[in-house]
């Protein structure tokens, strides 16, 4: 590895850190989309930023182009609180108006402004090694690296001064509020940071990137734990894998680095949402097929409990009188038979005293409508489960 | 190539003609769908879809090796409802919510699509360039066998629509009620949304990936604003789409450096801006005058209140009292004496006024609907 190698993936690193904190927030506050219309409307601030300053990575456009980013959530809330459209319209008119507006201004300026549509879109990681800062003649490292290491030694100070009340505001407002927590100045903070992270990652990764930056980490934490430390923690190091083997696909495939990036994090996602036990897709639909087999496994012995006679309780029976399918049918009866709930005896079904049992249970669980004890019941009863 | 000019040529010019058909047409189906996404709240939706369908361009490319339009609007159809599917696949099954899912689809579908393109750039073929018109969409690059394709799609639409007509609207403000009449409500949820993905398919040519979503939802909120109908309401999206089609791609046409798309997006604001100050009934500024002429009457009425007071304490009403007694009452103003007058309820005469018989009897109406309300009320 050379040393620009080692200093773009250590950038990449820096940005997804910087990213994937406030991010974990933004999830959990469910304004996920405000990271996407920030990244799109500082364009316009970073283009009059540039104008002004004339160095992409001077603070104060970072500071102007962020302020972009806090009036467009200001407008956002003023355009939704005239009740003239809902606040997901809202959202959707004010960012690609300033977009535009951004677009606009680079395209009418080309020859004046070093920037251009491609580098919106998707930042110059591959070049940041090359503008480095030079101070009294000596080389410190690529500006980016300062700029983005500047802000996230700056979020995790603030994470870890406002930990508490973060975590109180994002999950109950009403009692931040009583503890004397604003939540609306909780907000503006987490809006203020978020700007300053896009425009500082705006210039490593690109404007809609660092969209993915910032939720898909979080997003698939969020598919493995309910625990906020526990989530920042996934989400730091979802980042930072992603953004490192994103650098490396990027190079086997000669391409953009944050667009391998972000199909990196893609890949990880996916993978989580498929996989993630408890909350990934197969496992939401193994667990629901379990749940419906085992509520007709308790239909089936309520039925039983319900009636001696002879005809009622014939395998056959089931087809005709349950209505149910063969395969449904023959799972239900395998399984109650597996768990020592029936006996059949030619073709007759009758309960075990222990599926009696159970089913008193359970009788008394659905009439109290006590739900949530049917679950522990199971686990008592059953050997297999459905 | 000014805009006078623009127009002048408009009329004898194939591919200028060409090219504005295909905007305005664009726009009057963009306006028309979006319709149904704004009322839905899937305004967000439309960005998500429109991002996701920029991989599908490029593996179309990649694929075929063709720079067809056709094919590759129909990969970004395929992607584009590949990220739809999806994104109802995250909401319905996991405990993510719609903005998480839809800033997770429109992201990391937006940034394969540029690993593609940026791929693709690399490749030793001559034949690459021009995928990026995509991104921010060129006008420019239309032929009359695009304008066609939009044609058809926008009376296909059109059919399906009024075919439709009295399931999409009963499903568009009364979901439940709709499921429990025995509709399908997934088939017409699945109609709708393919519907959106289409048109913003569509749209890409023109407006590209990037700000495709603000052409489907700036005419519709637009319209939304001068209307509770839901018929006006997409007439006039479809109105208000093709008039920012055509005045965007004039206003880019007449400067070689400006992708169609950004410019549309503007007009389109602008269109929205509009609505929002000016529209009757709804509007900030209707509001407004209306706040202030409600609280002119009712200083008004206050006003006249006072001076029964002080009135009906004589026995002839037409007792003259110095104006200066009405000062320290909050309701009152020169204009407010003044409106009085001319509606005949007072006469002023030398820093005096006094009530008139019709006056009197107003302001006596006016006590008796006051109690009438209060009787009501309580």
């Amino acid at each position: 590895m050379t040393t620009p190698q080692i200093e773009i993936q250590l950038i990449a690193s820096i940005v997804a850190i910087a990213c994937a904190i406030p991010g974990v927030f933004l999830v959990l506050r469910k304004m996920a989309l405000i990271s996407d219309a920030i990244s799109h409307s500082i364009l316009p601030g970073i283009v009059l930023g540039f104008f002004l300053t004339h160095d992409l990575n001077s603070p104060i456009l970072i500071l102007l182009a962020a302020l972009t980013g806090v009036i467009t959530v200001v407008l956002v809330e003023a355009i939704q609180k005239t009740g003239l459209v809902k606040e997901d319209t809202a959202i959707g008119l004010v960012f690609p108006a300033l977009f535009s507006i951004g677009v606009i201004l680079i395209a009418k300026n080309a020859n004046d402004v070093h920037l251009d549509v491609d580098a919106v879109l998707l930042g110059e990681l591959a070049f940041a090694p090359f503008d480095r800062l030079m101070m009294s003649g000596m080389d410190l490292g690529p500006k980016s690296l300062w700029v983005m290491g500047v802000i996230l030694v700056i979020i995790i100070i603030l994470l870890f001064l406002f930990f508490k009340e973060l975590k109180v505001s994002t999950f109950d407002a009403g009692l931040s509020s009583a503890l004397g927590i604003s939540p609306v100045v909780m907000h503006y903070g987490l809006m203020s940071v978020s700007s300053v992270t896009v425009v500082g990652a705006f210039d490593a990764v690109g404007a809609i990137l660092v969209v993915a930056m910032m939720i898909a980490p979080a997003a698939t934490a969020y598919l493995l734990t309910s625990d906020l430390k526990k989530m920042i923690g996934l989400s730091v190091f979802f980042g930072i894998f992603s953004a490192i083997s994103g650098y490396w696909v990027a190079h086997w495939l000669d391409a953009s680095i944050s667009g391998s990036i972000s199909t990196m994090l893609g890949v990880v996602f996916l993978a989580v949402y498929l996989f993630a036990p408890n909350k990934g897709l197969i496992s939401v639909l193994y667990r629901q097929k379990q749940q419906r087999t085992e509520v007709s496994l308790i239909t089936f012995l309520l039925h039983l409990n319900n009636h001696s006679e002879e005809e009622e309780r014939h395998i056959n029976h089931l087809q005709e009188h349950i209505n149910w399918q063969k395969v449904r049918s023959k799972t239900v009866l395998d399984l109650a038979l597996k768990n020592n709930m029936i006996t059949i005896d030619r073709s007759i079904v009758s309960l075990t005293d222990k599926g009696k049992e159970f089913t008193e249970l359970a009788l008394e669980y659905i009439i109290t409508n006590k739900d949530e004890k049917i679950e522990p019941m199971k686990d008592d009863f059953f050997l297999f489960r459905g | 190539m000014s805009i006078t000019e623009y127009f002048d040529l408009l009329f004898s010019d194939y591919t200028l003609r060409t090219i504005t058909l295909g905007t305005a047409v664009l726009g009057a189906i963009c306006g028309m769908l979006g319709s149904f996404a704004v009322l839905r709240k899937q305004s967000l939706l439309g960005d998500a879809i429109s991002h996701a369908a920029l991989p599908g361009i490029a593996l179309a490319f990649l694929i075929t090796g063709s720079k067809d339009t056709n094919i590759l609007l129909l990969g970004a159809l395929v992607s584009g409802l590949i990220g739809t599917f999806w994104i109802r696949g995250i909401i319905t099954k996991t405990h993510l919510k719609t903005d998480t899912a839809l800033g997770l689809i429109l992201s990391l579908f937006f940034g394969f699509g540029m690993l593609l393109l940026t791929f693709i750039q690399k490749q030793p073929n001559a034949n690459q360039a021009g995928l990026d018109k995509y991104l921010f969409g060129q006008a420019a690059t239309l032929v009359e066998s695009d304008v066609n394709l939009m044609v058809i799609v926008t009376g296909f639409c059109l059919v399906i629509m009024l075919l439709f007509w009295k399931e999409f609207k009963i499903m568009l403000f009364d979901a439940e009620y709709t499921k429990t009449l025995g509709f399908n409500t997934q088939f017409i949820d699945v109609l709708i949304t393919f519907f959106i993905v289409l048109a913003i398919v569509l749209g890409l040519q023109t407006v590209g990936v990037v700000l495709m979503s603000a052409m489907l939802l700036a005419p519709a909120a637009s319209a939304r604003q001068w209307t509770n109908k839901l018929s006006v309401m997409i007439g006039l999206a479809a109105l208000f789409g093709a008039f920012s089609g055509v005045v965007g791609t004039a206003i880019s046409a007449s400067d070689s450096n400006l992708s169609t798309g950004p410019v549309i997006v503007l007009v389109a604001a602008v269109f929205v801006l509009a609505s929002f100050i000016f529209s009757p009934g709804r509007g900030l500024l209707f509001r407004e005058l209306k706040f202030r002429q409600n609280r002119r009457d009712l200083h008004l009425r206050k006003t006249l209140q006072l001076m029964y007071g002080i009135a009906s304490t004589h026995e002839n009403i037409a007792h003259p009292h110095a104006i200066r007694i009405l000062n320290n009452f909050q309701g009152f103003t020169r204009k407010t004496l003044r409106k009085m007058e001319e509606k005949g309820w007072v006469t002023i005469q030398n820093q005096e006024w006094a009530m008139t018989e019709k006056g009197y009897s107003k302001a006596e109406n006016l006590y008796n609907q006051l109690e009438e309300n209060d009787d009501t009320t309580d």
